[in-house]
């Protein structure tokens, strides 16, 4: 089985974070895995996505561009990505920042608002993990277990104080 | 077996490189390879080695070209506009018969040209590049655990037959991250008693250079160089074929547009349709042999590239245009989708019959 991610969103919400935590994810249970981000001149408030594949064989292609789950975080993401779903594929919305739903009806819509839960929390730059936990619970792509796991791996060693938030986040999205 | 841990194909050769007993880096930055500056930068210093951001490409290669001529494990990374820079000096390292190991990541040209991923450096990489009668062994990468592991090889093919060595990658496999394994390398031995390290008084200099006054020793220079080269296209020209046998049409393609061609294998073969895949590891030597046999059973071959067209015309010498080859490709730092390419496949197809 493979699964091929689309996560979207303005650069500083940690949209390629959210990925390489995904991928670490498979990796942790052994899936063949790839991770591919949009590069660009733009830096914080500019455009963000990166394709993440997940599989039980090597990866081909590492683009995305017809996704089975997209997760997206802002407005225009959402335009420009609907369309692009594999029928009966799974849509992820951050609900406090995209006021709009899904307009197709062949794919399922999960709405969170993970910006908001985020900051309720007090860990307002981890909207980002709450999506992944809520996709996760969805999807069931990986367990939990695994994510949370995987987060040892993400989180850098200057940076142990920031497992226990990301994890935190994660539970929040898996539980909602 | 050592652990696997994500990484970048930039950080992934970086990392490869230091485990090959490379000590020295010279560069400038430039999108979309920056990530390999940028981590020797981090890494040279505390394992003993030199990391020095120069003041241009130009620099940079001749900084190269001194270390190599001292015999030390040397490299330099940069993408297209950069490696354009290079070119003078690989041409002298060449011509002075020294290993080193040039990266280049390749962006969308010509030109400034663009940052996203980009093929169309092959003629330059593969042709020579810079002037006189040369070669590189060219390596072309198409996973993160290839970027590592040719990485390695080139130190050894460069320090074996004494040449410099391109590792010829693009923005995507250099942006992209998967699982790899960087075990320890066999750092292996070879003789480097021409280098210029002093002579502790005890021999004779040695010198290091490619200038040539007299063109009957240049020429002999030129033929001896010529005779290592037969030798590389025999020994050391790698490639891959996936489900080659009984295909009707044959895609030749290497690194990124590759693992797309692979796509469309799969998804061709789905529907019935008699496809396979050739995957020059070595660019030069080109794989020449797979082709032609190939040719003797496929109708047809497609060359798919990111760039106008440049494979295609190796593509068409290796088959002797025994068969017609067709070109699938973007450009410009756009990627074929593997659609785009099983258009293609079923394009031709209709026409060869």
């Amino acid at each position: 089985m493979t699964t091929q991610i689309l996560i979207a969103g303005f650069g500083g919400q940690g949209v390629l974070f959210a990925g390489k935590c995904l991928a670490y994810e498979g990796l942790v249970e052994n899936k063949q895995v790839s991770w591919l981000p949009s590069y660009g001149p733009e830096m914080r408030g500019g455009t963000a996505n990166c394709s993440v594949i997940l599989s039980d064989e090597p990866v081909g292609s590492p683009i995305v561009s017809n996704p089975d789950v997209l997760i997206v975080m802002n407005l225009p993401s959402l335009d420009k990505y609907e369309k692009d779903v594999v029928k009966g594929g799974k849509i992820f919305v951050d609900s406090t920042l995209i006021a709009r739903k899904v307009e197709r009806t062949d794919v399922d819509a999960f709405y969170i608002p993970a910006t908001s839960m985020a900051n309720e929390l007090g860990i307002p730059s981890l909207a980002n993990m709450i999506i992944v936990g809520k996709m996760i619970k969805e999807t069931g792509i990986v367990t939990i277990e695994s994510a949370c796991e995987a987060m040892k791996k993400v989180v850098s060693a200057r940076h142990q104080d920031m497992l226990d938030a990301n994890i935190k986040a994660l539970n929040a999205g898996y539980n909602y | 077996m050592s652990e696997k841990v994500l990484m970048k194909g930039n950080e992934a050769i970086a990392e490869a490189a230091i485990k090959a007993g490379c000590r020295f880096y010279f560069g400038y930055p430039i999108t979309p390879q920056t990530e390999i500056a940028a981590y020797m930068a981090k890494r040279m210093p505390k394992i003993g080695g030199t990391f020095l951001q120069a003041e241009s490409e130009v620099s940079a290669i001749n900084m190269v070209y001194g270390v190599a001529g001292a015999g030390y494990r040397v490299m330099t990374s940069s993408s297209s506009p950069g490696v354009s820079l290079k070119q003078e000096g690989i041409s002298y390292i060449a011509g002075a018969d020294l290993p080193a190991l040039i990266v280049n990541v390749q962006r969308g040209g010509p030109g400034l040209g663009g940052i996203q991923p980009s093929q169309s450096d092959y003629f330059q990489a593969t042709k020579g590049g810079g002037h006189g009668d040369y070669k590189l062994v060219v390596y072309a990468p198409a996973s993160v655990q290839e970027m590592a592991d040719y990485t390695i090889k080139a130190f050894d093919v460069a320090d074996k037959y004494r040449l410099p060595v391109m590792l010829l990658a693009d923005g995507t496999m250099g942006q992209m991250m998967e699982p790899v394994e960087l075990p320890d390398a066999e750092i292996k031995e070879y003789d480097k008693s021409w280098a210029v390290r002093g002579t502790q008084m005890k021999r004779e200099h040695n010198i290091i250079n490619s200038l040539y006054l007299n063109p009957e020793e240049l020429e002999r220079t030129n033929f001896e160089r010529f005779e290592k080269y037969a030798l590389i296209e025999k020994e050391e020209c790698l490639y891959e074929e996936y489900m080659v046998d009984d295909a009707d049409v044959v895609l030749v393609a290497f690194g990124i547009a590759s693992r797309i061609s692979k796509n469309a294998v799969n998804e061709a073969r789905k529907q019935g349709l008699k496809v396979g895949l050739i995957r020059p590891i070595t660019l030069w030597p080109f794989p020449v042999e797979p082709l032609k046999k190939a040719a003797e059973h496929a109708k047809g071959f497609i060359s798919v590239e990111l760039s106008m067209g440049q494979m295609i015309e190796d593509v068409r010498l290796a088959t002797e245009c025994k068969r017609p080859v067709a070109l699938c490709n973007r450009t410009g730092g756009m990627i074929p989708s593997p659609e785009q390419v099983l258009e293609s496949i079923k394009k031709m197809l209709s026409e060869v019959k």
